[in-house]
């Protein structure tokens, strides 16, 4: 937990970023900024708190079990990048055999 | 009818046939394409659809099927998705996204009759307190031409402090709408979480974000909430909680406090960290104990380390929420991708600023193995301590007073180097989000020619004693009247 001890480029890694030159030192120095920044919250003692996600407590609300979505497929891929014939375009993911 | 007019005059105009909207929105539009050298507030503005909707506003007008809103022009925080507009979220990603679909919020601002003018400017992704890391370059400062206007909404706050629109939409996930409304001397209320729909709302920190509204005043934030809130099945968080009072104020306005006169709490922790405009916020103070309000001293003993906890919980959050940007659904792509890998790191360097960056590694950081006890649970536990320290002092007071912001509006490039010094700007706003209380910031005064702003908070879903308190206020002051010369604005 020492702000010193960030690995960026595997963190950048963990986030599908890249970070290449002055961008990466620049941001590996804010990093440790912001961690010893949020480091000051081990200096409260959370013992036997329970952790809050909702800010008002709630569960997620569970509706009917309907299918509602429109699913407008042209529609949506028209924003695509790259679509074609209905389907989102990737390099190839298997290499040749 | 002049820049400055309320929406409550507009209605009256537009009611009695003294204008048109037609007339409205041609004037608003010339008004903001005037300020856009000087302002850059909004990112797009569509004259086409504005006048086909003021058209079609004077029509409802004439055959009086007219709702609450009608002929009115509004502006939108461009983080929420509108059907056919551009929806940039001020980022590179998202430059050429146009949205399939309106959001919510503005669904039911457009139904009332509103007129869409257009999209403002804002922090990349709402990440931000001084709306400069748009991509489409920062927004100033109506009252200091070379200062910011705030963030993240800051282009809504600089439109409606500007005199181009009566009021307009934000987003406040850690003071997105409150501190940008202290800096430009408008109105600036951010609802109890679940009161606003976040369905087209473009997600930064889920369990943060609301819509809000900047307005001239208590009055007219009012009557733009009561027509944007209420259930919507299409937000797994949205409130069920009804509210007559808020229903009513379309007819009846917000109204007079009823009964007992309110007790109002002032925590220490909040005026300590002020450094300008302390003396606007005592007048306040008195304005409202001379209105009848007793003052009592509270004390919230952990909204200190509210701000770190915040950076963790929206950081991690919006590292979740921004992975979707994989240029391959939408936004943007990178060119000639060498592999799938290379697509995903690419496009995602390319499009998002650094500040984006910053709080996507920061929240990686927080939820990667061996670090998510003692970042991400620690920060959640955290969070129920500065919930549980506001609901200790709702026992005793029935609102909250505190400083909206620490200073005035900084000067532009003040702090874009260093991000901590940014980040402090939010820590009386930051406390309120992590709570999910009802806010407002009310114009309180001016520190050398700049505006200050004084907050109020209020329990879940107790808009009507925060906003009865804040007319109140406003009735007793004319501090939400002052405008700024724009001197040096073509």
């Amino acid at each position: 937990m020492d702000a010193d001890e960030i690995d960026i480029d595997h963190l950048a890694r963990l986030a599908a970023l890249r970070l290449d030159g002055d961008e990466r030192s620049g941001v590996e120095r804010d990093l440790q900024r912001i961690i010893a920044l949020v480091d000051e919250m081990q200096a409260v003692d959370t013992e036997g708190v329970d952790p809050l996600a909702h800010p008002l407590d709630a569960t997620q609300r569970l509706r009917a079990d309907e299918a509602t979505e429109l699913i407008d497929r042209e529609r949506y891929q028209a924003g695509a990048p790259e679509a074609r014939d209905g389907l989102y375009l990737v390099p190839s993911v298997l290499s040749d055999p | 009818m002049a820049p400055f007019s309320s929406l409550r005059e507009l209605r009256q105009g537009l009611g009695r046939g003294d204008c048109t909207s037609l007339e409205l929105t041609e004037a608003a539009l010339d008004r903001a394409r005037r300020l856009h050298e000087s302002l850059n507030c909004f990112i797009t503005l569509d004259e086409e659809k504005a006048v086909a909707a003021a058209v079609a506003a004077d029509r409802r007008l004439q055959d009086g099927s007219a709702g609450p809103l009608t002929g009115m022009p509004l502006a939108h925080k461009d983080l929420f998705c509108i059907e056919g507009w551009p929806t940039t979220c001020a980022s590179k990603m998202l430059a050429n996204f146009i949205s399939p679909y309106t959001a919510t919020a503005i669904d039911r601002l457009q139904g009332a009759g509103s007129v869409t003018l257009g999209k403002l400017n804002m922090d990349e992704f709402a990440m931000g307190s001084s709306t400069e890391t748009s991509h489409f370059g920062p927004t100033a400062n109506p009252w200091a031409l070379q200062r910011t206007p705030g963030g993240s909404s800051g282009g809504s706050a600089a439109c409606v402090a500007a005199g181009i629109t009566a009021a307009a939409t934000g987003t406040d996930t850690g003071g997105s709408i409150r501190q940008p409304a202290s800096f430009c001397g408008v109105t600036g209320l951010k609802p109890t979480y679940g009161r606003v729909s976040r369905y087209g709302m473009i997600a930064f920190a889920s369990s943060l974000d609301q819509g809000g509204v900047f307005a001239r005043d208590v009055e007219d934030a009012a009557l733009l909430l009561s027509v944007m809130a209420g259930f919507d099945p299409r937000d797994s968080t949205s409130s069920a909680h009804r509210d007559p009072w808020l229903e009513s104020v379309p007819d009846n306005g917000v109204g007079e406090l009823a009964g007992d006169s309110l007790t109002i709490g002032l925590a220490d922790e909040f005026f300590s960290e002020v450094s300008e405009g302390a003396e606007c916020i005592d007048e306040a103070r008195q304005a409202l104990e001379a209105l009848g309000f007793r003052c009592r001293t509270v004390s919230l003993p952990h909204i200190r380390t509210a701000m770190p906890a915040y950076y963790v919980i929206a950081g991690a959050e919006a590292s979740t929420n921004l992975s979707r940007y994989d240029g391959v659904r939408f936004g943007h792509r990178c060119d000639q991708p060498a592999s799938l890998a290379d697509l995903y790191e690419r496009s995602r360097s390319e499009g998002f600023g650094t500040e984006v960056k910053r709080r996507i590694l920061t929240g990686t950081y927080a939820l990667s193995a061996g670090y998510f006890d003692a970042y991400y649970l620690k920060a959640q536990k955290i969070r129920r301590l500065v919930a549980e320290d506001f609901a200790a002092a709702f026992r005793a007071v029935d609102l909250l007073l505190a400083p909206t912001t620490p200073g005035t509006a900084f000067r532009r490039g003040q702090l874009t180097d260093d991000p901590v010094a940014m980040y402090q700007q939010d820590v009386c706003t930051i406390p309120v989000n992590l709570a999910g209380l009802p806010a407002i910031s009310l114009p309180c005064g001016l520190h050398e020619g700049l505006p200050v702003g004084v907050q109020l908070i209020a329990r879940h879903f107790d808009e009507r004693r925060l906003m009865q308190a804040g007319a109140a206020f406003q009735r007793a002051t004319n501090w939400h009247e002052a405008r700024p010369a724009l001197e040096g604005a073509s």
